[in-house]
């Protein structure tokens, strides 16, 4: 620790004796301060809970004696009459980072990717530290603690918000004095995390979400290996994981959503760490409470948006405005919902706005006594120091703070706040209020002056008659400087404020240059600012969420509905064929019958004559809906699971629904030879992530060969391999590697337990299928054999762009080809694509799904469905099976979707026409029986997404008289495609 | 076909097409031709019921339900006869292949470069231009890329055996990117990755309209030397070339239409006109025509309606404009797929003839070469192809033959090719 010397310029009243009595004195005499402070005569808050009037609070070395109504003065006591004042525990942030050097960035870093870690005795990756501690890092700030103290905070828990295992807290109190021996409170108070790479090393895993998530699922399994005795060297950081797990376990997810991504992690491994949150909790309330976490939540709710301009304000999402809107409302939300939470400055722009915003979230619906305990009971407990702060009871640290009035009111004036029994007067309270309404008559004139804002730095309003003039006043101690201007004369004044009198006596230089003494007489008590017409009593209004709480979310979630669709042409992607005037009744999510003249019984019936209603589309290669594709940083990522990283909150989902996809696949980007895990979902819009994935999902992993994986098309040439020789051996070693790593496992021995190895024995088992991005004949022949000689299937080729030159090889292996109908020519390895592959592919014999690896066309799939009727001849019947049921087989789904058969899920599509035209769209599709997309109902929702808008840019016109300085930043995500880094 | 045209269709199949071979340009058309009983897609909006097309030298003779068939006779009963596609706003022929750098010919380094032309670098025997054949895409606008402005495009025919061979109208209009008001954060510097507001966007304009100015002051005055920029922009403003001005935004195209008129400017093409839809009486007010982006596009913005780009180039040709539909953002190959982009328009209740006119008959007025080729009509090229059914469906578009100036083009590729020779093996297997 760089333990730098204290030299805080205050001004320091009552000091309390805060020397170190074993300590030798040589610049002096020692002696040594016994005394009492008493604090009498306020309203003291014990706690956010217990109140106390007419209370004395006594002190002595720093802490609480005695806190009551009738609490008994020590004769060497020193007496501060309060007289009425509030007393209140100091604050408390447990998710600080004062004090604490700020990490510097690693330099460096050219095209090629850095692989291997920078550090030795230490764990393998250099985003693992949990050997840093902060108390290393902290030195005395003696500004930032000044400020700090001024926003009412005594007590702070500081670390080093770097890495994703940050390594240990540190509390410290804010005292300006005493030193380091007097402010550290505890020295590893708390181990913190994140999912955020450390900018110390540029080693590139993690490059995605989903991999520093599988990056802290194995530091667990490994520390858990280490100490067993696993490892034969010495890994510190390790070893300081494995001491500190008694600690309080601090999570900074900064997400709603990965809070539950944290949550998840914790409970695999016995951890329930406290969460840092991201301020959008009140949109997944249920989930985030489910997890039984803690919170720790900021107050960094947005600024309106500048939105003046019309064209500017076309930029702006309805999400972002409505997350204007709705922020303030998520401590409220999160204390109805019985969350413990803690609030922190972490997050704020500008950390002067925290009482503002505290006064915010109470006007939006927190009850002022869950603000306070968010301020103190509750970072008290959550650190496990409840006895030390976070309330006054005998035996605390004596922290608190003198207000005039409730400390969340807006005129209150904090006066004091004391760290550890020394005080800081951050205002003067004997200062006399002289806040009211005086006239002046001076020259003939008569003036008005009325002085209102806060006791302590009061404004200045002048009039003369009823004209508004321009004036100020500045008030220090006992003096009031008035100055003002009737456009003609200026009259400058000093007044010492009396205690005598109401009036104010004060020196005036008048227009003339002359110096006088005039009479500001006191007219009328000052009555508080009055408030804006209809401000006052009207809760802020707030917008209804939506599901999801973004453009085109349903005002209610979509209802599983009882349907009979009488008169259709219905594809059922079967044995059946295409049936004419056909109708099918759902029940209960599921097809429960086919045939004609059906009963409808509860049913709702649709008239689908003239329409066509066929299965859901499946997209077997799709990258939407997920907040990472790729896991970059090592050439194989078997241990990294889409299914982490679903964000169901992706339009894109509703804009498939739209175009009559149900289901698709998400797959890992082809970065990797073995890439990571997929994630097979429902586009059940609106529902939670967790929701969308299927029941029982078929376990898939992603492979790639080629120019991708090779990394041909740009400039890298250190990483293993660099050609398609390359990509075989890392096939070759790693399933030889996984059937070790089996063999091992199954004979009892210790085991250092490995997720990638895990993975790839569970497709050298069967159990995990492969869907691998491919596109030249050699490396489609050449994965073939590498599975025939480790035992095992390659299920699906994806992409498979050159598969018809290999189809009959393809057949007999019996792996399935995904392709799309007419992409080539983007790159080397796709010149010899041919848009009739997927006619001779399915001609041998082999099971052929159109898909999209791209958001917009995966939406008008039916219609790259019908290419195949054009490039090379497949029949209507036939080309539809390729985005119904065909993917569905290449996703062993085809018992459950698919196609139309009684007893399979409601994924249906009802389209205004032959679903193979391209003149056709989706009319209705629906999941399981409810109806995700209908273009009624789509309208509807434009309507009200219209009036929205409205609403809140009116709202955001009001609250800054469109003089918001926040300038539209659309937080539109990116688009990710295969090779998305 | 004549027999030496079945010798060398039989040679290239048996040899299977190796390495480069490109199908061999048509010879001159011999005698008159004559399709009969056919549906005839005039391009203009109307459409003839079984009626005959006859062409003589390259030219359409005769058109209607009632002319008499004249020399080779096609019979193309139950067939459909449509012009020629045209595919404006493309570096077809510049670029082969998107991720090799040595086959890139399509963006030139420098900001403002008029004088730089797209024609000389035009690969005639490129697989990808071949490949737009067999879709009925038969024309193009030969376009350079990048920068401010990218440069001087030519518009081109799809058989032929070099560039001179190919040029159908020569330097035909200059391409101006109007800056954005608004702009995605440069991430790499720092700056947060969503939309924000392009602080630069007034000067930006100022620089645009300072080189048009200059340009035109250029033009007025004799110069002792030649400055080639200033030079090449001299077509603006006789009207003898237009410009094309890729904008997006309401307030960009407004920003764009309203300078550029006014800097003297005569003929305007907006391309993109992603906002166009909010313009509409002001692009009719000034005579502005639009090359609208295929509608094969996800929505701009978060909260646009998923069928936006589906409707709007029909919610432009509503409100009266005259427009035609490119897709430049797209992979080159990506063009064959023209047809469907009209078709699909034509699912949101465009009327399918009028679909049609956008990537024929407006897209040539557009363009300045209607007096020769977008529509099918008496003494205009026989720039035409049949399609078993209906062009604009992808079940349907099946050419069964294609002429570009009444010469019959080959309507295989390197993909068919391939195709033939893998089924073969499998057929002989």
């Amino acid at each position: 620790m760089k333990w730098k010397l204290a030299i805080p310029a205050l001004l320091w009243l009552g000091a309390i004796g805060y020397g170190q009595d074993y300590y030798p004195k040589n610049d002096g005499v020692k002696a040594s301060d016994e005394n009492y402070t008493a604090l009498t005569n306020a309203r003291i808050h014990v706690s956010a809970d217990q109140v106390i009037d007419n209370a004395t609070l006594l002190i002595r070395k720093g802490k609480v004696e005695q806190v009551g109504a009738s609490v008994r003065i020590p004769e060497n006591s020193v007496v501060l009459d309060l007289g009425g004042k509030h007393i209140y525990p100091s604050f408390i942030d447990v998710f600080s980072d004062y004090g604490i050097e700020k990490p510097k960035r690693a330099p460096g870093g050219g095209r090629t990717a850095q692989y291997e870690s920078t550090r030795e005795g230490f764990y393998w990756n250099d985003h693992i530290r949990p050997e840093q501690q902060a108390l290393e890092a902290y030195s005395f700030d003696a500004k930032a603690a000044e400020s700090l103290r001024k926003l009412g905070f005594g007590t702070v828990n500081s670390h080093v918000a770097d890495g994703i295992a940050r390594g240990t807290g540190v509390l410290l109190s804010l005292n300006p004095e005493g030193g380091e021996g007097q402010r550290v409170l505890d020295d590893v108070s708390g181990q913190y995390f994140s999912f955020e790479k450390s900018v110390t090393s540029r080693q590139s895993y993690p490059t995605s979400l989903m991999g520093a998530m599988a990056l802290l699922r194995q530091m667990y399994h490994d520390a858990s290996w280490y100490e067993k005795g696993g490892a034969s060297n010495t890994d510190r950081s390790l070893e300081a994981l494995l001491a500190q797990r008694g600690l309080v376990q601090f999570f900074a997810a900064a997400d709603k959503e990965n809070i539950l991504r944290a949550d998840g992690i914790g409970d695999a491994f016995g951890v329930q760490y406290v969460i840092h949150a991201g301020g959008q909790e009140y949109e997944n309330i249920d989930a985030v409470k489910a997890t039984g976490a803690a919170l720790v939540v900021p107050l960094d709710f947005p600024e309106a948006f500048d939105v003046s301009d019309p064209y500017q304000a076309g930029y702006i999402s309805l999400a972002d405005m409505k997350h204007w809107n709705q922020a303030p409302t998520n401590p409220k939300v999160l204390h109805e919902n019985g969350i413990r939470f803690a609030f922190t400055l972490n997050g704020l722009k500008k950390q002067s706005d925290f009482m503002e915003m505290v006064r915010k979230a109470i006007t939006y619906g927190l009850p002022e006594s869950a603000a306070l305990r968010a301020l103190t009971s509750e970072p008290a407990r959550l650190l496990g120091k409840a006895d030390q702060i976070g309330s006054l009871q005998p035996g605390r640290l004596a922290n608190f703070l003198i207000t005039s009035g409730p400390v969340f009111d807006k005129e209150t004036t904090l006066y004091e706040n004391w760290v550890r029994g020394q005080r800081d007067v951050l205002a003067d309270m004997e200062q006399k209020d002289i806040r009211g309404t005086y006239s002046l008559v001076t020259g003939g004139k008569t003036f008005t002056l009325e002085v209102g804002g806060k006791a302590g730095s009061p404004s200045l309003k002048v009039k003369r008659d009823t004209t508004d003039l321009k004036g100020k006043i500045g008030y220090t101690g006992d003096w009031a400087n008035i100055s003002f201007s009737d456009g003609e004369d200026r009259y400058r004044m000093a007044a010492r404020v009396r205690e005598n009198t109401a009036d104010l006596q004060a020196k005036t230089v008048l227009p003339n240059g002359q110096e006088t003494r005039l009479t500001l007489r006191r007219t009328a008590a000052y009555e508080g600012d009055k408030p804006k017409e209809g401000e006052e009593d009207s809760a802020p209004e707030v917008l209804p969420l939506t599901y999801p709480n973004v453009g085109y979310g349903y005002s209610s979630l979509p209802t599983r509905q009882d349907v009979l669709f009488q008169n259709a042409t219905v594809w059922t992607s079967e044995d059946a064929g295409i049936l004419e005037n056909t109708d099918v009744l759902v029940r209960d999510g599921k097809i429960a019958r086919i045939g004609k003249g059906l009963s409808p019984g509860r049913a709702r019936v649709i008239d689908a004559s003239g329409k066509h209603l066929t299965a859901g589309i499946i997209d077997e290669h799709s990258h939407i809906a997920a907040l990472s594709i790729n896991e970059a940083g090592h050439n194989s990522s078997a241990e990294v699971k889409i299914s982490d990283v679903v964000d169901a909150e992706d339009a894109d989902i509703y804009r498939n629904l739209a175009g009559g996809v149900t289901s698709i696949q998400i797959l890992h980007g082809s970065a990797n030879p073995i890439g990571g895990r997929s994630a097979i979902i429902k586009l059940k819009w609106g529902k939670p992530a967790s929701e969308l994935l299927y029941e029982d999902m078929p376990k898939y992993i992603k492979f790639a060969l080629g120019e991708n994986v090779k990394q041909s098309n740009w400039q890298s040439y250190s990483r293993f391999p660099q050609t398609r020789m390359g990509v075989e051996q890392v096939f070759m070693n790693y399933f030889q590697r996984a059937k070790e790593y089996q063999a091992k496992k199954a004979s009892g021995k210790p085991f250092r337990y490995d997720e990638e190895m895990e993975v790839l024995a569970e497709i050298l088992r069967g159990e995990r299928f492969i869907s691998c991005h491919s596109y030249v004949q050699s490396e489609i022949n050449m994965l073939m054999k590498v599975a025939e000689k480790m035992g095992f299937r390659v299920n699906t080729f994806t992409h498979i762009l050159e598969g018809y030159k290999v189809a009959d090889k393809m057949a007999a292996h019996g792996v399935g080809g995904s392709t799309f109908s007419d992409w080539w020519a983007y790159k080397f390895e796709v010149l010899d694509a041919i848009p009739y592959n997927a006619a001779i592919m399915h001609n041998q014999g082999v099971t052929v799904a159109i898909n999209s690896d791209d958001a917009e066309m995966s939406r008008r799939l039916n219609q790259e469905a019908a290419k195949t009727v054009k490039y090379g001849g497949m029949s209507e019947e036939e080309a539809w099976k390729m985005v119904t049921i065909n993917p569905a087989k290449l996703l062993h789904l085809d018992d459950r979707v698919g196609s139309i058969a009684e007893g399979k899920d409601a994924d249906l599509v009802l389209w205004s026409g032959h679903p193979l035209s391209v003149y056709s769209k989706a009319e209705k599709t629906y999941i399981e029986g409810v109806p995700y997309f209908d273009l009624e109902q789509d309208a509807q929702i434009r309507s009200r997404m219209e009036q929205e808008r409205k609403t809140l840019i009116g709202m955001m016109l009001d609250e800054k008289d469109g003089g918001a300085k926040r300038t539209p930043k659309m937080n539109r995500k990116e688009r990710l495609h295969c090779d998305s880094l | 076909m004549k027999p030496h045209y079945i010798v060398i269709a039989l040679f290239l199949f048996l040899v299977g097409a190796p390495g480069n071979a490109q199908q061999t340009p048509a010879p001159p058309q011999e005698g008159t031709i004559s399709i009969t009983g056919a549906t005839l897609h005039l391009g203009d909006g109307s459409i003839i019921e079984n009626g005959t097309l006859t062409f003589t030298d390259g030219t359409i003779t005769a058109i209607g339900a009632d002319v008499a068939p004249a020399g080779r006779v096609i019979d193309a009963s139950g067939k459909h006869v449509y012009p020629g596609f045209i595919a404006p706003i493309k570096s077809l022929g510049l670029i082969e292949i998107d991720a090799v750098r040595p086959s890139d010919d399509e963006d030139e380094i420098g900001g403002m470069i008029p004088h730089v032309r797209s024609l000389i670098a035009y690969n005639a025997e490129s697989k990808v231009v071949e490949s737009m054949r067999p879709n009925g895409v038969l024309l193009g606008q030969v376009t350079p890329q990048g920068g401010t402005i990218s440069g001087t495009s030519s518009i081109v025919q799809f058989d032929a055996w070099n560039w001179e061979d190919a040029a159908v109208k020569i330097d035909d209009g200059i391409h101006l990117h109007w800056p954005r008001s608004f702009r995605r954060g440069r991430w790499w510097l720092g700056e947060p990755r969503g939309l924000q507001p392009n602080k630069d966007y007034a000067d930006e304009q100022v620089e645009i309209l300072d080189f048009v100015r200059s340009s035109k002051a250029y033009g007025t005055g004799a110069n002792a030397d030649v400055n080639p920029a200033y030079q090449a922009m001299q077509g603006l403003f006789d009207g003898s070339k237009r410009l094309y001005v890729y904008a997006d935004g309401e307030r960009e195209i407004i920003d764009a239409i309203t300078a550029l008129k006014e800097a003297g400017i005569s003929k305007v093409v907006l391309v993109g006109g992603y906002q166009a839809y909010k313009v509409t009486d002001f692009l009719k007010e000034h005579s502005i025509p639009v090359l609208v982006s295929e509608p094969h596009a996800l929505p701009a913005m978060e909260d646009d309606p998923y069928d936006l780009p589906y409707r709007l180039p029909k919610m432009l040709v509503d409100a009266g404009l005259l427009v035609g539909i490119q897709n430049e953002g797209m992979a080159n190959f990506q063009t064959r797929n023209l047809a469907f982009y009209a078709g699909h328009v034509a699912g949101q209740g465009l009327d399918r003839e009028k679909a049609l006119q956008l990537i024929s008959g407006n897209t040539a007025k557009i363009l300045g070469i209607d007096d020769r080729y977008g529509t099918l009509e008496a003494g205009k090229s026989a720039t035409l192809f049949i399609s078993e059914g209906d062009a604009l469906d992808m079940r349907t578009n099946l050419l069964t033959h294609a002429f570009i100036d009444g010469r019959e083009l080959s309507l295989e590729t390197h993909q068919t090719e391939l195709w033939k020779r893998y089924s073969g093996k499998f057929a002989r297997q």
